[in-house]
């Protein structure tokens, strides 16, 4: 009989794998696997807040990366910055304010490496509750806008012809990351999140022959790279966040072997 | 079927797209000053300039891609735009077919089978489009835009990547859109042959319009002399006589 922890850690890391997937191929193809190293980094900001005000961790990571996407597609629009160096301000940016916001919250003394590196296995209900609304949402987002979101990854000028509202196409897009991001935080740690969106993606890349295909490919490495991972975490007592980023490494490996044979 | 949206009672082709005075600005420097666009419904207009001279930028005003900062771009209503842009790289790590890629802009459209045998590009259909080469990238993007029954084709440098046969195949493809299905063109392109050949009008570009009309009276003034050298005119067409034409494949056959 498995113990419940147990099963609320799989449901969380399941979940997170299953909206991870789609995002992750989009971040691949649009190479914004910047703006998740961004997010992350706002994140603990986000963690800062949370633990200094006693506000609710999940909304101040939200909320903050929220904050960062909006800041970011803003600057897109009205400098000349290129996006990368864009992303690297805002994510040092945040992360310099949230080490500083810690060092202010005296008698905060909880131990930030859960935080960091993920501890799935004390995911409670509501966690869940958070992971399988974003599940939903980005399902539901995606299959919705889906022509509309790789018509414009293939070229923005085309889309907008084709009447898809490219800008706000956009916005839509980081703000579910940063919705996933923040869910995600539990799981890996705001250190990894990155690994999340980018290596099942590029890991399903040579079995794939469609955009659909890949987003298949993506959510199922995801999905089987989390439990094996957690298992790992929990015989050999192993951080979860790393175990499970070290599975869908796994995958990779193995998808690179049999990209090099073919 | 040419000139099939001539408005009763008037004696003009209708408007498709008019731009009145646009200037663009970007980052601080003018890009276009003052310049004024007309294409007419089954009208080839062909915008001409040196390197630099704002050509793509005018594309992508006249399409409503960016923003102007002077003057107003307008569009017939219900305007139906084709548009190939001067590049476009897919990354391998995007799995996509040709077919795929066309259908994306009229999702559930057969892709234009016929167009593209005619171009003789329906080989391509299920080749991932990081594998083509650029020519053949330049006929998908064309069979992209006339996916969707565009009333304006807008063409950015199309004749680039081709070899002279290419150009040729173009114009006469060209030509075919224009008479069968009344379809309007406007292309950009620093290859002055292939902008003079076979245009009804001729925009000579620098920054700002420098002179216009048809390629006879255009390839007369001394802005054009001025801009495009006084070998230009002498330089004459090339003309090409095959005894034969190629497959796809590039296997030789008997012309038809």
């Amino acid at each position: 009989m498995m113990e419940e922890f147990m099963v609320r850690g799989l449901l969380a890391g399941v979940g997170i794998a299953l909206a991870a997937g789609p995002l992750g191929v989009f971040v691949v193809w649009r190479r914004m696997a910047y703006f998740g190293d961004a997010l992350s980094h706002a994140a603990l900001l986000g963690v800062a807040l949370g633990l200094v005000t006693g506000w609710s961790m999940q909304l101040a990571i939200a909320g903050i990366c929220l904050v960062v996407a909006l800041f970011v597609t803003w600057m897109q629009a009205h400098s000349d910055m290129t996006t990368d160096a864009a992303l690297g301000i805002f994510s040092q940016g945040a992360l310099a304010l949230g080490l500083i916001v810690v060092s202010l919250g005296e008698g905060v003394r909880v131990d930030l490496m859960g935080y960091l590196f993920g501890d799935v296995l004390a995911t409670g209900w509501s966690d869940l509750g958070w992971i399988w609304s974003g599940v939903v949402v980005v399902g539901w987002v995606v299959r919705r806008y889906w022509n509309d979101w790789v018509n414009m990854t293939v070229h923005e000028g085309l889309a907008a012809l084709d009447r898809v509202p490219v800008v706000r196409m956009r916005i839509v897009f980081m703000l579910l990351t940063a919705l996933v991001t923040a869910a995600a935080i539990k799981v890996v740690g705001a250190l990894l999140i990155t690994a999340l969106l980018v290596i099942p993606p590029t890991a399903a890349r040579p079995f794939a022959t469609t955009p659909e295909g890949m987003v298949a490919g993506s959510v199922g490495i995801g999905v089987v790279s989390a439990p094996l991972g957690l298992l790992a975490s929990y015989h050999w007592d192993l951080p979860s966040g790393p175990a499970i980023v070290l599975m869908a490494c796994l995958f990779f490996m193995v998808s690179l072997v049999v990209r090099q044979r073919r | 079927m040419a000139f099939s949206k001539v408005k009763i009672g008037s004696g003009d082709p209708e408007v498709l797209l008019a731009a009145r005075t646009i200037s663009v600005r970007q980052g601080g420097e003018l890009l276009l000053r003052a310049v004024d666009v007309t294409v007419h419904a089954g009208e080839i207009v062909t915008i001409i300039g040196p390197n630099g001279a704002g050509k793509s930028t005018l594309l992508e005003a006249l399409l409503g891609l960016i923003p102007v900062c002077h003057g107003a771009v307008e569009h017939k209503p219900g305007l139906v735009l084709g548009y190939v842009p001067q590049r476009l790289r897919i990354d391998s790590v995007l799995p996509m077919t040709v077919a795929r890629f066309i259908a994306l802009s009229a999702p559930g459209c057969p892709p234009p089978v016929e167009w593209m045998a005619r171009l003789g590009c329906d080989h391509l259909l299920d080749r991932p489009m990081h594998a083509l080469s650029g020519g053949e990238m330049q006929r998908v993007l064309l069979m992209r835009a006339l996916s969707r029954n565009p009333d304006l084709l807008v063409l950015d440098e199309p004749a680039q990547g081709l070899d002279l046969a290419g150009e040729e195949q173009l114009h006469g493809f060209m030509d075919g859109l224009r008479r069968e299905r009344g379809l309007a063109i406007l292309l950009v392109s620093h290859n002055v042959h292939f902008v003079m050949a076979g245009a009804d009008r001729v925009i000579c570009l620098n920054r700002h319009v420098c002179c216009s009309g048809s390629p006879t009276m255009v390839r007369a003034t001394p802005e054009f002399r001025l801009l495009f050298g006084e070998h230009i005119p002498a330089m004459g067409f090339y003309q090409h006589h095959h005894d034969h034409c190629h497959t796809p494949r590039g296997e030789v056959k008997e012309m038809p």
